[in-house]
Parts: structure tokens; sequence; C-alpha cells
């Protein structure tokens, strides 16, 4: 066994500390020790997108980074979407709108979704489309989808808040 | 569909970059934004001992314009490269094919460095490198070297790097006045691997092809320059009968066309014409 790493990062506003293998990937910390498993794992090459998380407010794979290249950044994954209050506007569009049938992919398309409308809260089709090409989803169909990102647009505008809340 | 255990290095100088190198002895593999190289390690097709991570080398993250050239660190993103204004505006080509790569997931953790040393032969970075005769700076134990482009792609996924040297700046000439570029590329999905692309770098004068640089990729081990086209071109007057005639040189100098289940060579040949044409009409009315 090689030598194990200690790392240290924030995920959804909570501090962990930890020794790992350096090969642990992020997604497996997250699910593993962390025991976070709303990430989920698809295809452990970085094409299906579904263990897409955020590192310091921007998507990531987690199944294309290691546990050790996150030490000291700041990691949300769908856990850190809802509050006690209730789900977040993305996540209740997907509900409305019909946007996921098994859900195995939804955790990946909605962080996605948070950064593209953190950063851009009113993009056009072709700059949803772009982001949306990045996730895979082999049941509902993409219609639905994007019907739910319109959705989740204009709840975030009616309610005035940012897609992404600010990083503690 | 787990890597194989190895050591991880995380230095923060390129003298310590250099010294574990030499110490691993050409086992380890450098860590950039680990888009290509993670896949391997996962599906076990790479077992090096150690990594060495570069993604504390902050300084090697940058796109500043010198001496007629942009300049990046090897560890910027494509993301950045994609959002610079320094890069829309004084090389919009490389802004272009920034748009072609992947999705903004990958974007987001993927380094220019990173694509430039992976050297995959339908990448984008790699022939735009070749068309714009970018000059890759590199460290080693013996200091600091330079390698033009048309050096630096060796065959499939191999560079002119040693095993104890590492990339560190990428330097990209920006175009000259009445200069005109396209990318155009074929791939199943966006974001995909292209099938086949083509770079188009065209300098007009009066009306006639001053100087003229085409370069396919997807077709062969590494980015093509398709020197027919551009001599058919040289001292004619640009017109799209004569970019049509140009093109059909397109497959001519192509060795060893890539056969394979996205598509034939027969079919990349074809491919490596229609781009080419799409290519110079469009390069012409950027001229």
């Amino acid at each position: 066994m090689a030598t194990m790493k200690t790392v240290r990062m924030k995920v959804n506003g909570v501090t962990h500390e930890s020794e790992v293998e350096p090969r642990t990937t992020l997604v497996d910390f997250l699910r593993g020790p962390l025991a976070l498993t709303g990430t989920h794992v698809g295809c452990e090459h970085g094409v299906c997108g579904a263990c897409t998380i955020l590192v310091d407010g921007r998507t990531a794979r987690s199944c294309l980074m290691l546990a050790v290249q996150a030490d000291g950044a700041e990691i949300t994954t769908v856990e850190g979407l809802a509050t006690p209050e209730g789900l977040h506007p993305i996540q209740q569009a997907f509900i409305e709108e019909h946007g996921l049938q098994c859900g195995f992919c939804t955790p990946g398309f909605l962080m996605s979704l948070v950064e593209l409308l953190s950063e851009n809260p009113d993009p056009s089709d072709a700059e949803i489309k772009d982001v949306l090409g990045g996730q895979i989803c082999r049941c509902t169909g993409y219609q639905s989808i994007l019907k739910s990102v319109h959705s989740a647009i204009a709840k975030l505008r009616t309610a005035g808040v940012a897609a992404q809340p600010p990083l503690a | 569909m787990k890597p194989p255990p190895f050591e991880y290095e995380a230095p923060t100088t390129i003298q310590e970059v250099v010294a574990l190198l030499q110490q691993h002895d050409g086992e380890a593999k450098i860590l950039a934004g680990g888009q290509s190289l993670m896949p391997l390690l996962n599906m076990r097709f790479a077992r090096p001992t150690a990594l060495i991570d570069l993604g504390r080398m902050t300084d090697l993250d940058y796109i500043r314009e010198e001496n007629g050239a942009i300049a990046i660190g090897a560890m910027t993103t494509k993301r950045s490269v994609e959002r610079s204004d320094l890069v829309k505006s004084r090389q919009p080509l490389l802004h272009a094919s920034t748009t072609w790569i992947a999705h903004p997931q990958i974007r987001n953790r993927g380094t220019v460095g990173g694509s430039m040393a992976q050297a995959d032969p339908a990448a984008e970075y790699p022939a735009v490198a070749v068309a714009l005769d970018a000059e890759f700076v590199i460290a080693g134990p013996d200091g600091q070297r330079s390698v033009a482009a048309s050096d630096f792609f060796i065959t499939y996924l191999t560079t002119a790097l040693k095993e104890n040297e590492v990339l560190t700046e990428i330097r990209v000439p920006v175009l000259p006045e009445r200069t005109g570029w396209s990318i155009q590329e074929v791939a199943r999905r966006h974001g995909d691997f292209a099938m086949v692309g083509a770079v188009a770098i065209l300098g007009l004068a009066g009306g006639s092809c001053e100087s003229a640089r085409v370069v396919l990729f997807g077709v062969g081990a590494t980015p093509q320059r398709a020197t027919s086209v551009e001599q058919a071109l040289i001292g004619q007057a640009a017109s799209e009968a004569l970019f049509a005639t140009a093109a059909e040189k397109a497959a001519e100098g192509l060795e060893d066309t890539i056969s394979d289940v996205h598509a034939s060579a027969e079919y990349r040949r074809h491919l490596a014409q229609v781009l080419t044409r799409r290519a110079l009409a469009e390069a012409a009315e950027r001229a």
C-alpha cells in the first residue's frame, strides 16, 4: 500500500479530515467514509456526468479527481442543495416538469445546472444545451430536462435568489 | 475501474517536479487536470509508481501577451482560455478551438499543458498548435529548452518530452494582419473527440492567397499539415472555386489514415476534403 495522506476539505459546509490512500477517487471518498451517497458513480471515466459535483464552486467529475487533490477545497454535493425549508428551486423544477425517471443521472444534472444558473441566470437554449451535453440521461429524454431548466430559471427569478449559495 | 496503488507528490516548484521525476526514474506520471490521465488510471491502462500533481503549481496558471505571442502556463485550464478576453481578441482561433473541447464540466479542470502533453491525435489543441507554429517551453534536469510544434508531436500519445522533463508553457503567436482562420470538425455529438477536424489559416493580399496553412486532425497519428492544399492556394486569387479544387487535395498526403469503429479511413478522407473546403471559405471571410 502506498503512503497514506491526510486530507482536509469542507463538504456542504462541514469540515472533514481523514487519512486516505492516494488512489482513492474523490467520489469514492464522498460515498464511502463520508457516506454522502447522493453523488452517483456511473462510467468512472468522465463521460456520463453522474458524479458531477462542485469544487470551489466549479463543476468537476468526482470520478476524475483524487481525494488528495481536493485537500483544502470546498465541495458541494447534491446533499448540499436542499435546506430544512425545502428543496432547491432546480430540484423542485425537475419534479414538476418530469426532469427525471430513474433518477440515476439527476444529481449530476442538478450540480451542472447550479453552476450554469449561478453564473448566468438567463442562459440561451444553446448555452443550456452546451452544459446538458456533458450529462448523459438514458431514460427521461432531454426535452423534459430542458423544460425543467426553464422552470428553474423562472423560479429563481421569482424568488430573487442565486442558484448557488455563497461558499461558507 | 479503480486505480492501482501509487505514491502521491504535490510539489510547488519546477525544481521539485524535475527532482521527483528523476527520483522515480521514468516510472512517475505528471498529473495536470487529470481529465485524460484519470480514465487511464481508473481503467488500469496506466500503472505509474507515483503521480506528481501539478495542481499546487499556481505559478503555471497564466495567460499573457509577450513579444507577439500569447504565453500560456501549462496548468491554465481550458475554461480560463475560453473566458480570456486576451485570447478572444488576440488569438480567436485558440478561443474557438477551446469551445469544441468536451464539455464545460471537463474544461473546468482540463489544462492546456495536459492536452498538449497527452497528444491525442483527435484533439483540437495539438492541431491548433501546429497550425499556429506554437512553441513549447520545457523544463528538465539541464534547465529549460523550447521545441517547435512541428517537432513536438511525434506519434500517438507521444511527444518530444523526455522522461525527466515537464511542459511549463505554450507560446502561441498572434495572427498577422489580413489573416483569417477557421476550425471545422465532425464528431458524433458536440464535445466528443473529432472523427476529423480541419484548421485553416489564410493570409490574403489584394484578393490573392499570400499565405496558407491547413492542418488536419483525427486522421493520423499526429496533426497533419495538408501541404499540397497549401501549395495549391499560394499566389492564387481567393474564390470558392479555388478552395474547392485545393480541398480535393486534402486527402493526398494522408498516410495510414485512422480507420476504426467511429469512421472508416475512406470516410475520414472524404471528411478531410469537405472540412478543408469549409475551413478555407470561412478563413477567407475573416481575412
